[in-house]
């Protein structure tokens, strides 16, 4: 369908045209010597001096105590949720074990929610718990990122920025501003932004309609540009007030590209190596394309047991067709497929669709996406990752062909892989190991909603989604339970802890390190070569190790889709 | 070599003064990004776009009927039905019960059932066969996927134009309308892809039964 190809190209384009606009003013807001007045009332409240230079430890540490407490202050706002104002639906507080999910899921970026939206928060909690901690993991990310580019950046340096600094820009530079215009944007076009909790319409038919409305708006503008994905209603970017129209949708997607991508850019300009930034880009580039075209396919196709049971799925030009089930009609298969992909490549883990009822192929894109956890990445981490990839690559090269291995000037020693493994190997760890784990505990069957491979994928996804920060969910699984609450709030914080202090450590390294000539025996790291050997090992790395898993689900799942089975 | 970083930083002094600007970030950016932001978003919406803020309700003699962008249960034949709704609500009888209610705002939902599914292929089936028997299509026929899948959000506002065609002759029949007239009703009232481009071609199912009653009251002002 040539539409349906445009529409992704125009997404594509966008996004690459935003990339050099963004990166630059992200490396302006990164490298600016000056301070604004509201920054430095800020450091003054906080009693910060803004010219500390930190080291990485100090960074990292100054980046968890901060993350700590603001954690620990949206737990306790959750816990009293029913004393605060603005609820006329007087909704209870959360219990310890759903409180302490929640304040984990959103100061990590992951953004799981073991809840319902609407029936479980208030709007003071959607705007003074939620969406506050959108914008302070976004912004905590996105310093995490900057001080590891300038722990890469720096020669004989134990200065890496300073967090507050970076974390107070980032805040009011770049995410408030944005915020604030996309958010207005989202309401012209249909998104509610009230503090009434509710209306009553009389339907047509006479039937009573009680119609939740909030702080949407703001929360959705944070919720894509910070890669967050935490929804106000339950069925998250999917609900019409939450995602009014394809407009709504396509900015959606562009806000959740925007800071990845245009980190990119920054690496490129912070290290002076422009050619560097693209050449991760168009490494991202390659593998979004691939797994696209999987997902778009397969859902076209249809389930061809959906035709059995008097579906027609044929693409006409009045009606998109394809496996309708768990999608909005105004988004169809493009617009709905494009999303998934974007979502999990981002890893926002807002959704559009429902992961759940994708077919078996289609719903492997998301899972394969977050298990790579690099194609684009979350705001700052993915990019980290990337590179933590980068090092790896340069490091297998280098022993395949017998050079020094050096990434971007620096000599890449046994501290540094081992920091790397680390963080390689954190993240599938955690993944497997909670799964095998879940699939054992007795009480887990009684929570899946699909029996048969399908359900050991709902179990799959919960663990990738939770571990790769992303957020979205095989949601027939009812993950409010203490055991998923607690293994999935873990895996949260495994995963994201696990990832950054280790790549952190390793900037921290190699930004004591003295500069190497490149010479004839340097790999080159701007390279289509090296960026087709850096896409190589990403896959092998993630296909080997995942591979039987993906076999035990999806893959099941579809030959026995193609054989006429179910469960 | 590497790690001189201890040296220079003892470890005593690595959270020396990091508590107090913990604490402090943690509340003043609570106030100034999960108040100040989303309270002046509120305030500037409000003024700029009053309607679409409180959630583009839809009045009809000066009842709330609904939400532009909600969609809403359809059952009588006189109406043109939306698509299947997997949202549940509380049973009256017993409030710790829940039970199928479709299109309740208040609580959205999908089935979240698996493309191998037994209760998603058996539910499909049985969409089919009614949807058959309501509009009058031969048995076998297959009838638009739209119209046998539950949504994503179970508040899914639209129906494809292959869906709202195939309802025409029921709801002309019942209102003694003419399907010429219902077809030009269900073209005027059809979203084209926005911009010419994004998303797909649909029928909002509120505004078009808006404006199948309005047309009906005054059949004069009918197409």
């Amino acid at each position: 369908m040539p539409i349906d190809l445009a529409q992704f190209a125009i997404v594509l384009v966008a996004m690459a045209l935003l990339v050099a606009a963004a990166g630059k003013w992200l490396t302006r807001v990164l490298t600016g010597a000056g301070h604004g007045a509201p920054e430095r009332w800020t450091y003054r409240l906080l009693g910060v001096d803004p010219a500390e230079t930190m080291s990485w430890k100090r960074y990292g540490m100054a980046l968890l105590l901060s993350n700590a407490a603001m954690m620990l202050l949206g737990y306790v706002l959750l816990r009293v949720q029913g004393m605060l104002p603005f609820d006329a639906l007087q909704r209870p507080a959360q219990t310890p074990d759903l409180a302490f999910n929640t304040a984990a899921s959103f100061i990590t970026n992951t953004n799981w929610q073991s809840y319902s939206g609407e029936s479980s928060l208030s709007n003071f909690s959607q705007m003074a718990v939620i969406t506050f901690l959108m914008m302070a993991s976004a912004a905590a990310g996105i310093a995490g990122c900057a001080a590891f580019i300038r722990g890469l950046s720096r020669k004989d340096s134990h200065d890496i920025g300073n967090y507050w600094v970076d974390f107070t820009r980032v805040v009011y530079r770049v995410l408030l501003p944005v915020c604030l215009v996309l958010a207005l944007v989202y309401v012209w076009q249909g998104m509610p932004q009230t503090l009434a909790s509710a209306v009553s319409a009389t339907t047509l038919e006479g039937l009573k309609q009680q119609i939740l409305t909030g702080p949407v708006a703001s929360l959705e503008a944070i919720k894509h540009i910070g890669t967050n994905g935490g929804g106000f209603f339950g069925m998250n970017a999917a609900h019409p007030f939450e995602n009014p129209t394809p407009l709504t949708n396509t900015l959606h997607m562009l806000a959740m590209l925007l800071i990845p991508s245009a980190l990119t850019y920054a690496f490129g300009s912070m290290l002076m190596r422009r050619r560097q930034g693209w050449a991760f880009l168009a490494a991202f580039l390659v593998m979004f394309v691939g797994f696209l075209a999987i997902v778009y396919h397969a859902e076209q196709q249809g389930n061809p047991l959906l035709t059995v049971a008097g579906a027609d799925q044929q693409w006409s030009t009045l009606q998109s067709g394809g496996n309708m089930e768990g999608k909005e009609l105004r988004f169809g298969i493009a617009q709905s497929s494009l999303f998934v992909a974007v979502t999990t490549a981002a890893t926002t883990g807002s959704v559009n669709a429902m992961h759940d009822s994708l077919t078996p192929m289609g719903g492997l894109v998301p899972l394969a996406l977050m298990m790579m956890n690099d194609v684009f990445g979350g705001v700052g981490v993915g990019f980290i990752n990337l590179v933590s990839f980068a090092i790896l690559t340069v490091f297998l090269v280098g022993m395949m062909i017998g050079r020094t291995p050096e990434f971007l000037g620096k000599k890449i020693e046994a501290r540094e892989m081992k920091l790397v493994m680390l963080a390689v190997l954190a993240h599938p760890a955690c993944i497997l190991g909670f799964t095998a784990l879940a699939a054992v505990w007795p009480a887990t069957i009684a929570s899946l909603n699909n029996s048969g491979p399908h359900g050991f994928s709902e179990l799959l996804y919960a663990y990738t989604s939770g571990t790769a920060n992303n957020g979205s969910a095989f949601s027939g699984l009812n993950a409010n339970t203490p055991f998923f609450n607690t293994t999935i709030g873990l895996a949260m914080l495994l995963g994201r802890y696990f990832t950054l202090l280790p790549m952190l450590a390793v900037a921290g390294s190699l930004a004591a390190k003295k500069a190497m000539h490149e010479g004839p025996g340097t790999l080159p790291t701007a390279t289509p070569l090296f960026t087709g050997l850096l896409v190589f090992v990403i896959l092998v790395v993630g296909g080997l190790t995942f591979l039987p898993a993906l076999a035990l689900g999806p893959i099941i799942e579809h030959l026995s889709m193609l054989a006429g089975h179910s469960f | 070599m590497v790690d001189t970083s201890l040296s220079q930083h003892p470890r005593t002094r690595l959270s020396q003064g990091l508590l107090r600007p913990a604490v402090a970030s943690a509340v003043l950016f609570m106030l100034v990004t999960g108040l100040a932001y989303p309270l002046a978003t509120t305030g500037i919406a409000q003024l700029l776009f009053p309607s679409q803020a409180r959630g583009s309700l839809v009045e009809r003699g000066g009842h709330v009927v609904g939400s532009a962008v909600i969609g809403q249960d359809f059952r009588e034949p006189a109406y043109f039905h939306p698509r299947p709704s997997a949202t549940t609500g509380p049973d009256p009888a017993n409030p710790d019960k829940s039970i199928d209610q479709p299109y309740n705002a208040a609580l959205s939902g999908a089935s979240n059932l698996g493309p191998t599914s037994q209760k998603l292929l058996a539910a499909v089936a049985a969409r089919a066969l009614a949807y058959r028997r309501e509009n009058g299509l031969a048995a076998g026929t297959a009838v638009p996927v739209d119209a046998v899948t539950a949504s994503a959000s179970g508040l899914d506002p639209d129906i494809s134009l292959a869906n709202a065609r195939l309802q025409i002759a029921r709801v002309a029949r019942t209102r003694g309308l003419s399907e010429q007239q219902l077809l030009t009703l269900v073209e005027r009232e059809t979203t084209p892809r926005q911009l010419g481009l994004l998303g797909e071609p649909r029928v909002n199912v509120l505004q078009l039964n808006l404006a199948l009653d309005a047309a009906t009251a005054h059949p004069a002002a009918a197409p």
